[in-house]
């Protein structure tokens, strides 16, 4: 494997981990403040449909970032309203957000643009193209660095730098503000934050819109980055892989990127390689596809240092007990 | 706020939900420029107005009794299985391997084996993540989600290199020997004399699926196991204090609930199809979440609930073929089941509550 490749490799996983990203650290901040989140999936489809949708429409790719996170806010509200107003089940109001989006999508899809659930191809600018960051094709001359300053860091589209730029963001909230320091109390002991005169509906409502309007940068990446249009089920169970990367990062900003990373780092080298030759055996793709669940399930097994979830989350708060 | 009284709770309650779904659901009809009237027709008539959409509400139904009882045995034990779809698939591989290696004779020999295989495979896919929420303390959904899509890439594997015929381009395993194929409903009724449900996927298995709900609503109310596992999934410290062993209903619990979601199986795979393809589940295992919540975690009512989703996967078809609705339809209907008898049940609850207690002070 020579240098070009894995510069390739690299890059391709770059772009791979920026959905899962953004997903995941939407899922930090919901459940850092008590509310689990396994709808990361369905918001995220939602989002690259109206995305997808607007961007078309408009040619704007702006206006279709703004209908993604439209999308994804909506479905935010249902969930907050399921297990916060109602303090209903918050995983089973999930798994039904997670359906709701995949059945609204192709209805509405086959409804407006009569694609069997597909939007029609995006161009020009109702895509985030590529920028190329300054100096890129002067120092690509130098060697090693410049080769991996303009090809791997430039080059990508500004979704990409605006989910690097938020995992350091999240950890100065989540670390630095009062609000951060409200936000992980209210997911570890709400009475505490409740007895403090703090309103612990009005944090974990915060705390899931914000987690809503991520979802909704990841899946306008998805559609008007990655891919030129909406395709039907296209976030393909990213949402439970943001989710595993959650848990294998233990609920931590910088981990988030860590976990991405690697996994994004799995899925270029499996469609990469479609079938791994290590020399003594043959990695099929279908075990590359699925590691990241295995690794998962090893971490969650406690083999790999322990996982341990905000321990409010999950239940909702009622106040007069 | 007063308690409701036990018909309110038991099939108000439900019965308000599953409206409210339907009456959402019949807005998005209305959004997307069709009419919900139109819709109900083309449904009732395509599912239930003919033999032949009886032979395939009740082959639907059949399969979401197993997914439904499956998310139930868990769901009294306060687990939340959601991977009935990987356990389910996974039976699949259990029924076919069962049904391939050996030369039978006869399907009704090859049918208990073939229940013996797909029942032991789903539970085997659920052991791992029992065992690691018992003695791990790892969340059962987690690792349930986690192992829905291993599952799916396990098949793939066994699908593409290890089961597939030689010279063949599908991901499929070869044709079950017509020796194990399972009498239709169709058939039997040919027996007797009448005609009815030509062609349709209706078989046996539908009568293994009945006497289910009656082995699990004994096994649930009428047995030790059964206490335990209610108590347990009432209160885990007060059972632990009982001398309830967590570890062992939780296992238990999930054993028998992939299990379940595994004989899926034999209705899909050795009743139908008559060969395993990629993705034969087809979200049944999924449908049985919603089955099971309208169903109030009854045997009864997944009963009741898994005729409805049959009669909505069956309409949802028609529907695609008869009109412009997409049969993605069915999903929207069945996340709203989901989201109002689930997540959304104090919505309707309150009011109730508020309602009974008011008339109630004035009795």
């Amino acid at each position: 494997m020579d240098f070009a490749t894995v510069i390739q490799i690299l890059d391709s996983a770059l772009r791979l981990m920026v959905p899962l990203l953004l997903a995941c650290l939407a899922g930090l901040y919901s459940e850092r403040a008590g509310v689990f989140d396994i709808g990361l999936e369905g918001k995220m489809l939602m989002a690259a449909f109206c995305a997808a949708s607007v961007a078309y429409a408009t040619g704007n790719a702006w206006l279709g970032l703004l209908a993604g996170i439209a999308g994804a806010v909506a479905l935010a509200v249902v969930h907050g309203l399921a297990s916060i107003t109602f303090r209903g089940n918050q995983l089973i109001s999930g798994v039904a957000i997670n359906f709701l989006a995949s059945g609204l999508t192709v209805l509405l899809g086959q409804k407006i643009f009569g694609l069997g659930g597909r939007t029609p191809s995006l161009e020009g600018a109702a895509r985030f193209t590529e920028i190329t960051l300054p100096f890129a094709d002067a120092l690509r001359g130098v060697p090693v660095l410049g080769r991996i300053y303009a090809d791997l860091i430039s080059g990508h589209s500004v979704l990409v730098y605006l989910a690097l730029a938020t995992v350091p963001l999240t950890w100065w909230v989540l670390y630095r503000t009062r609000f951060g320091l409200r936000l992980r109390a209210v997911g570890e002991n709400p009475a505490s934050v409740d007895t403090a005169g703090v309103s612990v509906t009005r944090l974990r409502y915060a705390a899931v819109l914000i987690c809503g309007l991520l979802c909704g940068i990841a899946g306008t990446y998805l559609a008007t980055a990655i891919s030129a249009g909406f395709v039907k089920e296209m976030t393909a169970g990213r949402g439970f892989i943001a989710l595993a990367a959650l848990i294998f990062a233990k609920w931590r900003p910088w981990g988030a990127l860590g976990a991405c990373l690697l996994f994004g780092l799995l899925e270029a080298i499996a469609n990469r390689f479609p079938n791994l030759d290590l020399g003594f055996v043959t990695v099929p793709s279908m075990f590359m596809n699925a590691l990241p669940y295995i690794l998962t399930v090893i971490i969650l097994a406690g083999f790999v240092g322990r996982a341990i979830p905000p321990r409010a989350g999950g239940e909702p708060y009622v106040k007069e007990r | 706020m007063g308690r409701l009284p036990r018909w309110a709770d038991v099939i108000l309650t439900p019965l308000i939900s599953v409206l409210l779904a339907f009456a959402i659901s019949a807005l998005v009809i209305l959004a997307i420029g069709e009419s919900p009237v139109e819709a109900l027709k083309v449904m009732v008539e395509g599912a239930l107005g003919s033999s032949y959409g009886w032979g395939f509400t009740l082959y639907y139904a059949t399969n979401f009794i197993f997914t439904g009882l499956a998310v139930m045995v868990a769901y009294h034990a306060g687990l939340f299985n959601i991977g009935g779809e990987g356990q389910a698939a996974m039976g699949g591989l259990g029924a076919t391997l069962v049904i391939l290696s050996l030369p039978w004779p006869h399907w009704a020999l090859a049918l208990p084996a073939a229940m013996i295989g797909a029942a032991g495979f789903g539970a085997l896919w659920a052991l791992i993540p029992a065992w690691l929420q018992a003695r791990r303390g790892s969340h059962v959904v987690i690792t349930t989600i986690m192992f829905n899509f291993i599952a799916a890439a396990l098949l793939n594997y066994m699908l593409v290199n290890v089961l597939r015929p030689v010279g063949s381009m599908d991901p499929a395993s070869a044709n079950f020997p017509a020796a194990t194929h399972l009498p239709k409903l169709s058939e039997m009724a040919l027996a007797f004399g009448i005609t009815w449900g030509k062609n349709t996927p209706a078989n046996i298995t539908l009568f293994i699926a009945l006497a289910a709900c009656v082995l699990v609503w004994l096994l649930i109310w009428r047995t030790r196991l059964g206490y335990e596992i209610r108590a347990f999934g009432k209160s885990e410290p007060a059972a632990l204090y009982a001398g309830i062993s967590p570890v062992r209903i939780t296992v238990l619990a999930m054993l028998i609930s992939g299990g379940l979601a595994g004989l899926m199986a034999v209705n899909n795979v050795m009743g139908e199809a008559e060969r395993l393809v990629l993705n034969s589940v087809e979200g049944a295992g999924f449908i049985g979440i919603a089955v099971a919540l309208m169903g109030r975690n009854h045997p009864f009512g997944i009963l009741l609930s898994a005729l409805l989703f049959g009669f909505l996967y069956q309409g949802g078809g028609e529907l695609a073929l008869w009109t412009t609705i997409p049969r993605e339809l069915i999903v929207v209907i069945q996340a709203l089941v989901i989201l109002f008898t689930g997540a959304l049940d104090n919505m309707v609850r309150r009011p109730l509550e508020w309602v009974f207690a008011r008339s109630g002070k004035r009795d």
